[in-house]
């Protein structure tokens, strides 16, 4: 989770509140809070943590990180499933998320 | 070298080692202090590839590793109770607790919800209004502009069934602790990169005068972590001690103020405990009292449960950098992922969990070496 993930700017909804966009992180596309970067604009790059942009960062290191980032496997366990991740580890069989999960998005 | 194909640039990290080796006369030990760049470390063998006088300790920049366990235990009491949903992030699920783990605790029944944002979890508190939303309000400084916009909002939004269990840790007085441990051996400091993306660099100088260390700003990238380390030893080599920020494509130097502002308004500075290492003056943050109501430890009158933590489990010295996760007799042994004594051995950015990862099975003795390569290899 401490994971600060580089993603581009897809769309910027200015009507929500707080200030909200769509973000893709190497084909993962979340909506995070734009609130902390307000003056952001649709194709730059920003780093977002737990659902917020916190700084821009330019388009090649935002690139390569993506890169690295995918190469750790950090993406998967940033945006994957983490019921099954941990039943994976507890050598269990998963308590899945119910269908309410969604309600969350 | 055997990694070093693996870098990015190839060349340009041989040319940073070069240098690095060239600059270090004599032996140096830096402390990086985020577990991102722990694990970004152990992947690219980055410690091994230094030149010898160059050592890396790791610190204690994982937030899910140093959350006490007395708040692992309240977070499974309420987790555990009827009408609430407990929302966290999914990498505190197998982090243990005195008896069990949030993961168990789904399995028993409770509603425990894995969510991508703390807003995600603001969002389920206004879909079900008979229900008590707990989040799980952990992490650094680069987590808490997201907790704070969360509980900021709920008091916005009148909703009066959304809470925060907080347990959050600040850097500098990290710092300062590890710098006047009576065991330290850290001459500078790669300082975690996203942390200062949202706190900039105001809070270092002063440290770096105070305890003469070098604190360089680096990201979490393996050319990031090598021009860090060589900027540190530079400095090191001239006797000069002060602040550098080696990540300025995302760190600033004033952070990012309106970040800064939303964690000024609804949290304030606070001791706090940090598993496996003990309690750090003014090393944390708790909600205001404005934003008292929605503090989780008091509406659930949890804020009594106190835990001994295992005698057993080193991840205290870990996190301190007093020893190296395989110096512990628990690594790989009685502590593995499937069965793990700390947090370190769990979380995605503890330093155990990177060596049990990548494989840097050089343990204690032969037989913890080959327990743990059997259970990797089981078929084997």
């Amino acid at each position: 989770m401490c994971l600060a993930v580089p993603g581009k700017v897809v769309s910027i909804d200015d009507s929500a509140d707080p200030l909200t966009g769509l973000i893709d992180f190497g084909g993962v596309q979340k909506q995070a809070c734009l609130e902390y970067v307000s003056d952001v604009r649709v194709g730059e790059y920003v780093i977002v943590h737990v659902g917020f942009a916190l700084q821009r960062l330019d388009e090649e290191s935002a690139l390569a990180s993506l890169k690295l980032f995918e190469e750790l496997g950090l993406l998967e366990e940033e945006f994957g499933d983490a019921w099954q991740q941990a039943a994976r580890d507890a050598g269990a069989a998963a308590v899945t998320e119910e269908p309410r999960e969604s309600e969350a998005r | 070298m055997k990694y070093i194909d693996e870098f990015n640039d190839p060349e340009l990290a041989r040319r940073l080692l070069d240098e690095i080796g060239a600059t270090a006369t004599r032996p140096w030990a830096l402390m990086e202090v985020c577990g991102g760049q722990t694990h970004s470390i152990i992947r690219h063998g980055i410690d091994q590839l230094l030149p010898e006088q160059v050592e890396l300790i790791h610190g204690p920049g994982c937030p899910v590793c140093v959350t006490p366990l007395d708040v692992i235990d309240q977070a499974l009491e309420i987790a555990s109770r009827p009408g609430v949903i407990f929302c966290s992030f999914g990498d505190m699920l197998r982090v243990p607790g005195t008896d069990r783990d949030l993961f168990r605790v789904k399995g028993e029944g409770g509603d425990v919800r894995v969510v991508y944002s703390p807003l995600d979890a603001l969002e389920l508190a206004r879909r079900n209004p008979d229900r008590e939303v707990v989040f799980f309000a952990i992490g650094f400084e680069t987590t808490a502009p997201a907790n704070a916009m969360a509980v900021h909002q709920a008091r916005r939004l009148g909703l009066t069934n959304f809470s925060l269990l907080v347990s959050h840790v600040r850097v500098p007085p990290a710092i300062e602790a590890i710098m006047t441990a009576p065991s330290c051996r850290v001459q500078g400091f790669l300082a975690a990169g996203h942390v200062c993306s949202v706190m900039g660099t105001a809070e270092y100088p002063e440290l770096a005068e105070r305890f003469r260390v070098p604190l360089v700003v680096t990201g979490f990238e393996p050319l990031d972590i090598l021009e860090g380390i060589r900027r540190a030893v530079r400095q090191l080599e001239r006797g000069e001690h002060r602040v550098e920020n080696a990540y300025a494509r995302a760190v600033r130097e004033d952070g990012n103020p309106a970040a800064v502002r939303m964690i000024e308004e609804v949290f304030e500075v606070t001791d706090r405990n940090w598993r496996g290492i003990g309690p750090i003056p003014l090393s944390g943050w708790r909600l205001t009292e404005a934003f008292r109501a929605y503090d989780a430890e008091h509406r659930f009158d949890v804020a009594d449960i106190r835990t001994e933590e295992p005698a057993e489990c080193r991840a205290g010295e870990v996190l301190q950098g007093l020893i190296k996760p395989t110096e512990c007799a628990a690594f790989g042994t009685t502590c593995t992922p499937r069965t793990p004594l700390g947090a370190t051995m769990v979380s995605s950015e503890g330093a155990c969990a990177a060596y049990y990862l990548y494989r840097r099975m050089n343990g204690p003795t032969p037989q913890a070496t080959h327990a743990v390569r059997e259970e990797m290899n089981p078929v084997a």
